[in-house]
């Protein structure tokens, strides 16, 4: 393997695990507050055909992000609206919302099925992405890539090292609690699912204006799904959502191009890997009932009514 | 003056009752501003997406041959989900049922009557065998079924397009990814001439009886309703909760299975990459509206498969993108969800500064 192949290689894995990251982020977020979201596969599509609506239309990708992050905040708030105030079913809700977003995306996307679109624009360094091989692994990609993985610190350090990170997880961990001492469980709830809407609508916006620049129906093909195995996998903690991110990056990218390795497998067999993959980690790591049930919020999911 | 959610001490039947039609009036108040929003006359719409269909013999043998699958999975479904488990991977097991089943047939071209019961058979059995898989991790490894049922459902798919792209392809078929069409034995025959109405129709109303049985007569039954308003009271009334994952997701996977094979040995006739227009998801939505009760589960279904023919009529006649039936059943739910909440609170108006009781 020569190292131009493995620079590629390096580069097809962090765009392919961006969108995962960026996802995961919000929907930790928004975990570690309680809340459950099942529909970040339904925000991710209306962002990204939200997304690449508002970019084809100004010609630039950073309006097409904005609108995507919006977009996703505004499905979340949705989600938000009818848990949170209306007390639904968060399992419920969320698979609703993963229904109306294919639904809506793919209504609202049939305009742009098959148009062009230029790629958002690498954030070009002079000097330090044209070095050799460096370069393009380290300084070559764009904004949203460097966003996803700032993030990973912003949020360690939002959720360990700060009050307001505090108070988040203590909603999360005992909402009855926290309500007793004055905090604002409910707002606190919604920030933190419109958090992960925005990201899981930047996630989106990654698919359709930086991973492959077109609108295709269901393009985000589970990868919404597999970004809420992989907080499991992470046991809630956002370093550890980088490495899951990177290894199913790795994953993906292995089922794109390991036929052009000279591997004879049919093509179905190699797509089945990140699904089979996702099931053999939620094994591996559920299996420890006891580390879970540590690191889980102990309210996740769970209706919060102040009278009850 | 503010609004105020109160908790009733019992859940209200009678919003219980209410709720659903509420949910699919305020359904068609949205889809109308929706329709208007694409630029299309609201009324000629909604009266082409919901009336027209039901005009004619074809169209309403077409709302039961779209009824009955996704029927038939609710059913499965709503016997988890009363359980708390939280089976969303039915559109692979229904198409493992079609593989199974439609595997026979493909293998036994020359068989007698006795093809079909046998077909019926290999699809509940590889709809549950596929349940069996998350049924088994959750028990054993306390992985999370929501999300390894799903992943799956998108294996199961992709198992299916290899067999039709690979080894089942027709070899008479001009190359199209599609398995020889089945024997005539092992076809569910049509019930009525003229429009697509197959014995499936009449598998589905056998599935309805035999879940109203379970949920209001079988000790079972009541076994899995405790279980999934309180847990703890289950176990220690002795109730064994694993047993009820794995009963919940051998029937779901069961029936999802049934109603696949009734797909390929029903309307289809072969297998093909797509047996389903995602029936397994969209059972999920029949499953509450029908507020996880067979009786109610029936209304339900035949609602939602007016929304899928309703679709594709609205893409004939005015050209909108199928995909409107997907928004239309998402927003029903959310609706229905939205108005549960009548269902467990009384909604209160209370000045600032009022004590409440």
């Amino acid at each position: 393997m020569s190292p131009d192949f493995i620079a590629a290689v390096l580069v097809a894995v962090t765009t392919a695990a961006t969108p995962l990251l960026l996802a995961g982020l919000g929907e930790l977020v928004t975990e570690k507050a309680g809340v459950l979201n099942l529909g970040v596969e339904g925000m991710m599509l209306v962002g990204a055909v939200g997304g690449f609506a508002a970019a084809s239309a100004t010609g630039s990708g950073l309006t097409g992000v904005g609108v995507a992050a919006l977009l996703g905040m505004a499905t979340a708030a949705l989600f938000a609206f009818l848990t949170l105030t209306l007390l639904s079913n968060q399992v419920a809700t969320g698979l609703a919302l993963t229904i109306f977003g294919v639904g809506l995306s793919s209504l609202l996307g049939k305009p742009y099925i098959g148009m062009p679109l230029d790629r958002l624009p690498p954030l070009n360094i002079p000097g330090l992405s044209d070095l050799p091989l460096v370069g393009p692994v380290l300084f070559g990609h764009d904004a949203l890539v460097y966003l996803s993985l700032a993030a990973v610190p912003a949020v360690a350090w939002f959720l360990m090292r700060t009050r307001p990170g505090l108070i988040l997880r203590s909603v999360g961990e005992s909402p009855e609690a926290a309500h007793a001492l004055g905090h604002p469980v409910i707002a606190i709830r919604y920030a933190a699912t419109l958090f992960g809407g925005a990201m899981s609508g930047l996630a989106g916006a990654y698919l359709s204006l930086a991973y492959t620049p077109m609108w295709a129906e269901n393009m985000s093909a589970g990868r919404g799904w597999i970004a809420l195995a992989l907080v499991v996998f992470a046991t809630w903690k956002p370093g550890r959502l980088l490495l899951g991110a990177y290894l199913f990056g790795l994953v993906l990218i292995l089922q794109l191009h390991a036929q052009g390795l000279g591997l004879a497998v049919p093509s179905q067999w190699l797509s089945m890997l990140p699904y089979l993959a996702t099931i053999a980690v939620l094994v591996l790591i559920s299996r420890d009932a006891t580390r879970i049930r540590l690191n889980a919020p102990a309210s996740i999911g769970k209706v919060f009514h102040p009278d009850t | 003056m503010r609004l105020r959610l109160e908790a009733r001490g019992a859940p209200s039947a009678a919003m219980a009752w209410a709720t659903p039609p509420a949910a699919v009036l305020a359904t068609l108040v949205a889809g109308s501003v929706l329709f208007a929003g694409l630029g299309f006359d609201p009324l000629q719409s909604l009266y082409s997406f919901f009336i027209q269909p039901l005009t004619n013999a074809y169209g309403i043998g077409e709302l039961a041959v779209k009824g009955a699958p996704l029927i038939i999975c609710a059913v499965g479904l709503s016997i988890g989900f009363r359980a708390n488990v939280w089976n969303i991977g039915a559109e692979g097991q229904l198409t493992m049922g079609a593989i199974c089943g439609g595997g026979v047939a493909l293998a036994l071209p020359d068989a007698g009557w006795w093809l079909l019961p046998v077909m019926v058979v290999a699809g509940a059995a590889g709809g549950m065998a596929w349940a069996a898989i998350p049924a088994f991790l959750r028990t054993r490894f306390n992985a999370n079924e929501i999300l390894t049922s799903l992943m799956l459902s998108y294996v199961a798919v992709l198992i299916l397009s290899y067999l039709v792209h690979g080894p089942w392809r027709d070899p008479a078929g001009f190359n199209f990814p599609e398995s020889a069409m089945f024997p005539d034995t092992g076809m569910l025959p049509v019930l009525w001439e003229g429009t697509r109405l197959h014995a499936g129709v009449l598998l589905a109303v056998a599935v309805v009886l035999a879940g109203w049985l379970l949920v209001s007569r079988a000790f079972l039954g009541f076994q899995i309703a405790v279980a999934g308003m309180a847990p703890a009271a289950a176990g220690y009334a002795g109730f064994r909760g694993k047993r009820l994952i794995w009963l919940s997701l051998l029937i779901g996977g069961g029936l999802a299975g049934l109603a696949g094979l009734g797909e390929v040995a029903g309307p289809i006739g072969q297998l093909r990459p797509t047996v389903s227009p995602g029936y397994g998801f969209t059972a999920i939505i029949v499953a509450f509206l029908g507020r996880l009760h067979p009786l109610g589960i029936v209304p339900a279904g035949l609602l939602v498969a007016l929304s899928y023919i309703g679709g594709e009529t609205v893409q004939i006649e005015l050209g909108m993108p199928v995909a409107v039936a997907g928004v239309f059943q998402g927003m029903l739910l959310f609706f229905l969800l939205a108005s549960d909440v009548l269902v467990r609170y009384r909604v209160r108006l209370t000045r600032p500064g009022e004590l409440v009781a």
